[in-house]
């Protein structure tokens, strides 16, 4: 068993950037005010020559970015993720994701777990917002192994990319020694053949938090972390509707538009079998630390074992 | 300049504009208002100031230009076709399906497109991130945009106005077309965007105002960007509809292209003025 590291992933993602950084010449970070909050304070540390502080204006940040990277420059523009893709939404749809440049979108304070801030600042609709849109690929690691492998590919590919980053600190369970980042496919951490949970995000570790009770207490529940949404990997959707025949989606993200429609959105075209979705449901959030919060919107492993054993006795 | 390199400038704008009206009709839609009102400036960017290579348009020290007020594209098209960008006859397929000049441009279909743009305000940022790049790099190379009076109601302008202040990027010139009109009136109107030199100067731009359809004025205004050690914006005041009389200082011609009668009228007179401008 690897050593466990409590990390949130936006600081995972500020360590990526570094390590990259020192190999790359191109890669430069831009940031809206808030890069001791993204993590991208860390790389400024390290690289302050290629930073670049854009002020408290996300769209002109992000146009910045487009322009830097005409240049062959590789800008990550980072800022929350409701400001990243919310207030700048028409810069990435029309400067970046059109002409198809090299621009990756990091928003980091991601979901519910941003906690005290309140419902402005908990963006539950970022995964939908950057999936609508031609061509952007839309990563959303688990945790600090994921993230830093995650974020390296997103550097190493060529064209748009949104990375979702957190800033609750959570338990890492991936095992370093092992643990390899395809992009597009989704892991089985769990084999099993009565249901099959699909986790995204930190609802990756309470998924397997519940399932792993569950096998423990003989069920058989298969898991699948999904950290790439878009282009989503289809094969392994397809063939755990065919061979479990019963589905749960589990996301820190409002239940339309992000992980649960981009499932549905397979198994309604290539096995159509029922989805039953663990969410947000279409409403804000509020403030209140964001351990309660997890709990009350049912994200964490009591409410996600309950909904397994709901669908098992189906 | 002398008079034969000013005529011959003459005659290159107003085949752009005949090239944007040809476009236009084509295309039966388009905007021919302020591609008139900016076709002089085009023309002298890409015939007299820009460091460009119509054979190499990808080059990475080629000055950059960017059309943040990317409706205006059929001159540029034109001046682009002129210069050897691509062949004049994609003007006649300007807006259609599969074809090569899309309604705003497209930087990856289209050579000379330094950025793809069309939704307004955004050009700006996108030109302070290759001015960046440029010092960056430690390189001197020049980036140009061009916006409308009209687009400066947009607030990301001036985000990107700070930001270029802020980082001084002195290789920046920022091109105001002051036509005066926007789709719904006239820039008084609708939108109060003067003035326009002194806001620009507060964000720490120098700044000139010129008359946007006299070459003289704008190789003045050319020199002083260069000279300046500041990010430089040009204001330049033009008359939208420039060179068909029908069209000029008219609101209605900002998005609508000519039928049969109105192009030959339209045609007929920019083929006078180069007849002229040629004898």
């Amino acid at each position: 068993m690897a050593e466990i590291i409590t990390k949130a992933t936006r600081e995972s993602f500020g360590e990526a950037l570094c390590e990259m950084a020192e190999h790359n010449p191109d890669i430069v970070v831009l940031d809206a005010d808030l890069s001791a909050a993204t993590k991208t304070s860390i790389f400024a540390a390290a690289y302050p020559e290629r930073f670049i502080d854009c002020g408290i204006a996300e769209a002109n940040m992000v146009g910045v970015a487009a322009g830097l990277a005409t240049t062959g420059k590789i800008p990550v523009a980072a800022s929350f993720a409701m400001f990243a893709t919310g207030r700048a939404f028409e810069q990435i749809r029309n400067s970046v994701a059109y002409p198809n440049l090299n621009v990756k979108i990091a928003g980091s304070h991601a979901g519910i777990s941003t906690g005290e801030d309140g419902a402005t600042h908990q963006c539950l609709e970022d995964i939908g917002i950057m999936r609508t849109i031609p061509g952007m690929v839309v990563l959303n690691p688990a945790d600090h192994w994921e993230m830093k492998a995650a974020t390296k590919a997103a550097l190493e590919y060529e064209g748009p990319v949104y990375i979702r980053l957190g800033r609750l600190a959570v338990d890492s369970f991936n095992d370093p020694e092992t643990y390899e980042f395809h992009w597009g496919k989704g892991i089985t951490l769990r084999e099993g053949t009565d249901v099959t949970v699909i986790a995204t995000g930190l609802c990756v570790l309470e998924s397997l938090k519940a399932v792993d009770e569950l096998i423990a207490e003989g069920k058989s529940v298969r898991l699948i972390n999904i950290h790439t949404i878009k282009p989503i990997d289809r094969d392994i959707i397809i063939k755990a509707a065919k061979e479990t025949g019963r589905i749960i989606t589990v996301e820190e993200h409002n239940v339309i538009g992000g992980l649960a429609d981009a499932v549905c959105e397979v198994t309604s075209a290539e096995c159509p079998v029922p989805v039953r979705r663990i969410g947000v449901y279409d409403q804000f959030g509020y403030s209140g630390p964001a351990k309660e919060l997890l709990d009350i919107f049912g994200l964490t492993a009591p409410n996600i074992k309950k909904v397994i054993l709901e669908e098992l006795d189906k | 300049m002398n008079q034969a390199e000013k005529r011959q400038l003459e005659i290159l704008a107003c085949k752009s504009r005949i090239g944007a009206i040809i476009g236009t009709f084509n295309a039966k839609s388009g905007h021919p208002g302020g591609s008139l009102s900016a076709a002089d400036m085009f023309t002298y960017l890409y015939f007299k100031e820009m460091n460009i290579d119509p054979e190499r348009p990808d080059w990475a020290d080629r000055d950059r230009f960017v059309l943040s007020k990317g409706h205006c594209c059929p001159s540029l098209y034109a001046t682009l076709a002129l210069k050897g960008y691509f062949d004049w006859k994609e003007l006649e397929m300007l807006r259609h399906v599969g074809a090569m000049l899309q309604g705003h441009p497209d930087m990856k279909g289209t050579p000379g497109i330094d950025m793809s743009s069309g939704s307004l305000g955004q050009g700006v940022s996108a030109a302070c991130g290759m001015a960046l790049a440029a010092k960056m790099d430690k390189k001197d190379y020049r980036v140009y945009t061009v916006l409308g009076d009209g687009e400066c109601e947009e607030g990301e302008v001036w985000e990107a106005a700070m930001f270029a202040g802020h980082h001084n990027l002195d290789n920046l010139t920022v091109i105001v077309d002051c036509n005066g009109l926007q789709i719904d009136g006239t820039t008084a109107e609708v939108g109060g965007v003067e003035p326009l030199d002194t806001k620009f100067e507060s964000f720490g731009f120098d700044t000139v105002i010129i008359n946007g359809h006299d070459f003289d004025a704008i190789e003045g205004a050319m020199a002083k960007a260069k000279a300046s050690d500041k990010p430089f914006a040009v204001i330049m005041k033009t008359v939208k509809g420039k060179g068909v009389s029908f069209m000029e200082n008219e609101v209605g011609w900002h998005g609508k292209a000519t039928n049969a009668e109105e192009y030959k009228i339209a045609i007929a007179e920019l083929e006078k003025q180069l007849r002229e401008l040629e004898a």
